[in-house]
């Protein structure tokens, strides 16, 4: 624990007195800009998104006001071949999650040839039977990954979670950076940095390319949002507004003769491709809940009729469930024919006896938990708990090893940070988005970059204190004009 | 022996609907014992129909119907031909591997009285086919002469513990009692023909067995089921095998009637 022995992203092993070579701008940069003048531009930023309304509810929260999320005027950056490397990893990783539900839900040959245990997937809620047996418009299922990784060293990534439901917080990607290009342009200047205002397009195109049927014009896609209520609805309307496509409530479309229909002024409009925002157990009420108010009756018949693409597919949950993610580089492997580029962080399932017995020997350097859990409940930080704790956990273990897995303590690399006291770094994770469509798989160059802003701290959720930085993704020196973010390309 | 259907379901609405999208699993397949020789599904307004199956590979046929409607009538008839099979299931279209019948929903859901029993029922013996027998013989002891009824929406744990059951709790507790001791469970509904007549489409259970495969068993008469049943639409549950799950778009509140005909007419079988 503790950021000592931390990589440190910018100053490298070295400290603030050495960056590593290529950051010496970005360090120049820190040292000649004032701190009032960082702390200001900070202000200034979340001035704005306080305005747009980019704001998350703690749930549990008895004052329900909604917060924004912190953020931090130091940028993260990734250097060009440290990038490409990274999403050579990303790649493989989303094309296997994406040939593991075609299996899942078709053939099973995973199961049958016993990779991963059977039980695992069948007894699990997230295996969906009601939609087993489609295949979705051209065979895609992820559209929109998230992958959260952390980082120990200038190549050393590891996925500590994979998201292939509904990924959120890419308008927290975009907004930082319109923040990052009206604040500190010079930035932009000391650096090529990759645009990621494309995000737009890209998603646009990767939705067009799914319309299940190529023939006869411009497909219709829309975003399907729960309603204003919804704490991510900000994201819902900046994507539809962005893309230039609707933005409708389940109220807005129907289903007739297998076909879904978008209800307009001008009369009933087909809708091709839908980017739902919706979860699976609410989006057909004659499919999954019953008592679904949010949902589109019978959309997963015209889903299963081939008329209707839905971004993310459903069902893709058994794809970043915590149960299945130990058994992600042997699914990559299954599917890719290769050793995962990105490794797991190693986890022990205690379900597994030598698995077992190696985690009871190592409680106390060790991250312990819950296969159902989330949110830090029935964890164990072994570095830091106390022997009480410990010892509460080994008996839990030995009871029941099947519902634990562990894991080894990272050192999380660290970017430099504003503080109250000048700059410190503070540790971070990363996730970036990787598009999926009929053209192929597609990362975008940046990503969100969470932060915990607490010394020491490893926990870097919004809902514990965590707060948001730019990712600059850095471009080769003969990179095309238009791939390189300029000051003027953002309009407001 | 050659059974002959005649289904009739009408809702009636207090208020003019706008719109009805429905979901109707009312069309069997055919088995190795079960051969469906006429089967037609008629409705008595202008909608449209479209066949598909579902997830488990029941035949399903989605109706979307524009409003205003204040009534609607789902008729189905037809004929089949079964033979005896004590109960085993030969020849179904399975998509699902028998090991996704052991996950619980929440009205499969059993407790600890309903497990004991069922342990209690499937006695000391290695021979799970007999357990199986054991568990229907017991719940038909226990619960005799229980009536089919529209869904209550309750637990099988639940009903275990409720003085009048219907045909489909039961076939919950079952399933929910051999998915607690490890054995693949799930839901059918159908037909029944038998002398008492019948007020609603039947619901009965079927287990896995090592070597044989489905194997069906209804609590409700203490029987595996002959020839006098017609198997329809399988799932995790009632709802999930749900013969009509329905979505209206209007007001006011909707009623339900229902006029079953299940006749044998002649062994020519």
């Amino acid at each position: 624990m503790g950021t000592g022995r931390a990589f440190d992203e910018i100053w490298g092993h070295g400290g603030p007195e050495r960056p590593r070579p290529e950051f010496a701008a970005l360090s120049q940069w820190v040292a000649e800009t004032p701190q009032s003048e960082l702390h200001r531009r900070q202000q200034s930023a979340e001035a704005t998104f306080r305005q747009l309304g980019i704001t998350f509810a703690v749930y549990g929260d008895s004052d329900a006001s909604e917060r924004i999320i912190p953020f931090d005027i130091v940028p993260r950056i990734f250097l060009h071949d440290e990038w490409t490397r990274l999403s050579q990893g990303l790649i493989q990783r989303v094309e296997a999650i994406n040939a593991f539900l075609e299996d899942i839900y078709g053939e099973r040959r995973i199961l049958k040839e016993g990779v991963v245990p059977a039980e695992l997937i069948l007894n699990n809620p997230q295996f969906r039977p009601e939609v087993a047996g489609i295949r979705p418009p051209h065979g895609i299922w992820a559209h929109i990954c998230g992958i959260d990784l952390v980082r120990t060293g200038p190549d050393e990534f590891w996925v500590l979670e994979d998201n292939a439901r509904t990924p959120s917080g890419v308008s927290y990607m975009l907004e930082n950076r319109e923040a990052m290009i009206r604040l500190c342009p010079e930035l932009f200047r000391s650096f090529r940095v990759a645009a990621v205002d494309s995000y737009s397009d890209m998603l646009r195109e990767t939705m067009r390319s799914v319309a299940p049927d190529a023939r006869g014009g411009q497909p219709v896609c829309v975003v399907l949002t729960p309603g204003h209520f919804n704490s991510a609805y900000y994201e819902h309307s900046f994507l539809a507004d962005t893309m230039g496509i609707e933005l409708v409530e389940p109220a807005d479309l129907i289903v007739d003769d297998d076909v879904v229909y978008m209800q307009t002024i001008a009369g009933r409009v087909k809708v091709d491709v839908i980017y739902r925002r919706i979860d699976d157990d609410f989006l057909d009420p004659l499919v999954f809940r019953a008592d679904s108010l949010l949902g589109v009756p019978g959309i997963i018949a015209a889903y299963r009729a081939g008329n209707v693409a839905l971004i993310n597919a459903p069902g893709n949950g058994i794809a970043d469930d915590k149960a299945i993610y130990s058994y992600m580089p042997e699914i990559v492997k299954f599917y890719s024919g290769s050793e995962a580029r990105l490794p797991n962080v190693e986890t022990w399932r205690c379900r597994e006896p030598d698995a077992l017995k190696y985690v009871l020997d190592h409680l106390d350097e060790v991250v312990v938990k819950l296969v159902d859990g989330s949110g830090g409940y029935g964890m164990l930080v072994g570095p830091t708990a106390s022997k009480a704790e410990i010892e509460d956990f080994r008996r839990a273990l030995v009871a029941e090893p099947h519902r634990y897995i562990a894991q080894p303590t990272l050192a999380l690399s660290t970017v430099p940070t504003v503080v109250e006291a000048g700059l410190a770094p503070r540790h971070v994770d990363f996730r970036p988005f990787v598009l999926t469509g009929a053209d192929g798989v597609k990362v975008v160059p940046g990503g969100l970059t969470r932060v915990a802003l607490k010394e020491g701290s490893l926990v870097v959720n919004s809902s514990q204190g965590g707060g948001t930085k730019d990712s600059f993704v850095l471009l080769p020196e003969n990179a095309p004009a238009e791939a390189v973010q300029t000051q003027t390309q953002v309009q407001g | 022996m050659r059974i002959a259907v005649e289904h009739l379901t009408q809702y009636r609405f207090s208020e003019p609907q706008s719109r009805l999208v429905q979901m109707l699993r009312l069309t069997p397949g055919d088995t190795l014992d079960q051969t469906v020789l006429t089967w037609r599904v008629d409705i008595d307004c202008d909608v449209r129909l479209r066949d598909t199956v579902d997830g488990f590979g029941n035949k399903v046929t989605m109706l979307y119907a524009e409003g205003p409607i204040e009534d609607i009538a789902i008729i189905v008839a037809g004929q089949v031909l079964t033979t005896e099979s004590n109960g085993v299931v030969r020849g179904s279209h399975e998509p699902l591997p028998e090991g996704l019948f052991l996950r619980t929903t929440p009205r499969t859901l059993s407790n600890e009285a309903l497990t004991a029993f069922a342990r209690d029922s499937f006695g000391n013996g290695t021979d799970t086919l007999d357990q199986l027998h054991r568990w229907n013989a017991a719940l038909a002891k226990r619960f005799p002469g229980v009536p089919d009824l529209p869904d209550g929406g309750l637990s099988a744990a639940e009903v275990f513990a409720a003085p009048e059951p219907s045909s489909r709790d039961l076939a919950h507790i079952y399933i929910a009692g051999a998915r607690a001791l490890d054995v693949p469970a799930r839901y059918v509904s159908g037909y029944r023909q038998h002398e008492g007549g019948e007020s609603a489409p039947h619901g009965w259970a079927e287990a896995w067995v090592d070597g044989l495969g489905w194997v069906g068993f209804d609590p409700s008469a203490g029987i595996s089921p002959d020839e006098g049943y017609v198997r329809v639409a399988v799932g995790l549950d009632a709802p999930g095998a749900a013969t009509i799950a329905g979505s209206r778009l209007g007001q006011g509140k909707e009623e339900m009637a229902v006029d079953l005909h299940v006749d044998r007419l002649g062994s020519d079988a």
